[in-house]
């Protein structure tokens, strides 16, 4: 019985925490503006992102050479944006106040994504250069 | 028998916890972070004597178990030093140091006897149940000094960003192992093949939130913690 309310008890503290830490590493990004050439190269130039932009976004980051220090956040992210998708599943039939609810955070981490994809051609084309002036 | 995911898991959860204080040695806060410093070096210290243990005794040993289960317990117990060392920075404006010093020596005198009491009726048989229920005991004891903390970050409109993730990472830690030995305890069939996992996991976890947040978020860096809390409306 005790180890039955422990339980109950921690899965709902847990996931108060895991969204509260996402959002805590979403924020940072949010204030974050896109550049015009990330838009481009994601094709979103006329619109603005949407949450089922993120798998593409995180497709071309990872296409990009790795920056060495933004894995664990994009997979926490990512991880997020799966629960994400696995509540607006869910609440489609039982809670429909909580769609747009869902939506508005997947923009969240379509723009995370985003900003990560942005750092990262700024940094391919850093080690491009290096590499041109170091042949040079 | 442990494989190469177990090792792997092992080798970067050592690693990584050397690398939290690094982090914190780098950036000049040991002072701020001593609890949290100290329970990274004895996390790693423990990794090590795991490891012997693995080697001398086997995994499937006793020794190895009873070690794995107790040291857990007394990090559990090193880990609340660190969450009482977050409630005093929360409440630094408040000049209520003394008021959460005599809480947390409460605390520790109440485990202590708590735990003194389920040993001494369970002297007899200090089995495998017995320590899967004191760890989660002790992780649930967690869970809530971690959830009433995180109430009184958002009552208080706490904005150091720094803290605030020490603090979330803290509480995933502390509800995903929780509910893992619950579980366990509920269903030991499941520990075999879903269960065992996820402690080496979370383990990992822990050291890899926190040194993202020393490496990324400075101590100037504030957000506001509105922004974290789910309203659907």
């Amino acid at each position: 019985m005790v180890a039955a309310l422990i339980c109950v008890i921690s899965i709902a503290i847990f996931l108060q925490f895991f969204i509260s830490y996402c959002r805590s590493i979403l924020a940072v990004s949010r204030k974050v503006e896109l550049s015009d050439r990330v838009r481009e190269v994601s094709g979103i130039t006329n619109r603005s992102i949407g949450a089922e932009d993120f798998s593409r976004l995180v497709q071309l980051v990872h296409l990009c050479p790795e920056q060495g220090d933004d894995q664990s956040e994009i997979r926490a992210v990512g991880t997020y944006y799966g629960l994400l998708r696995f509540i607006k599943a869910i609440s489609t039939f039982l809670i429909p106040g909580m769609g747009p609810w869902t939506e508005r955070e997947g923009q969240d981490c379509s723009h995370f994504a985003a900003v990560a994809l942005d750092r990262r051609i700024s940094y391919s084309r850093d080690l491009f250069t290096q590499q041109v002036a170091d042949r040079t | 028998m442990l494989g190469p995911f177990d090792y792997a898991i092992w080798i970067l959860g050592f690693l990584v916890q050397i690398g939290v204080v690094v982090c914190v040695v780098y950036r000049k806060d040991v002072l701020r972070y001593l609890p949290l410093t100290i329970y990274m070096l004895c996390a790693a210290l423990v990794n090590c004597g795991e490891y012997f243990c693995v080697e001398r005794f086997g995994f499937t040993s006793s020794q190895y178990f009873y070690y794995y289960y107790y040291t857990e317990s007394l990090l559990t117990i090193l880990l609340f030093w660190t969450i009482i060392r977050f409630y005093q920075q929360t409440f630094l404006e408040m000049s209520v140091g003394a008021y959460i010093r005599g809480g947390a020596v409460l605390l520790l005198l109440a485990t202590a006897v708590f735990s003194y009491i389920v040993v001494h009726e369970n002297r007899n048989h200090l089995s495998t149940r017995f320590v899967v229920e004191l760890g989660q005991n002790l992780h649930f004891v967690g869970v809530v000094l971690t959830y009433l903390l995180w109430g009184a970050i958002l009552k208080l409109r706490e904005t150091r960003t720094r803290l605030i993730q020490l603090v979330l990472a803290l509480g995933v830690y502390f509800s995903a192992t929780a509910c893992t030995y619950a579980l366990r305890n509920l269903f030991p069939s499941l520990q075999p093949s879903v269960l065992r996992w996820v402690p080496p996991i979370m383990g990992v976890w822990l050291p890899i939130a926190w040194a993202y947040t020393f490496a990324k978020v400075s101590e100037e860096a504030r957000l506001a913690t509105a922004r974290l809390v789910v309203r659907t409306r």
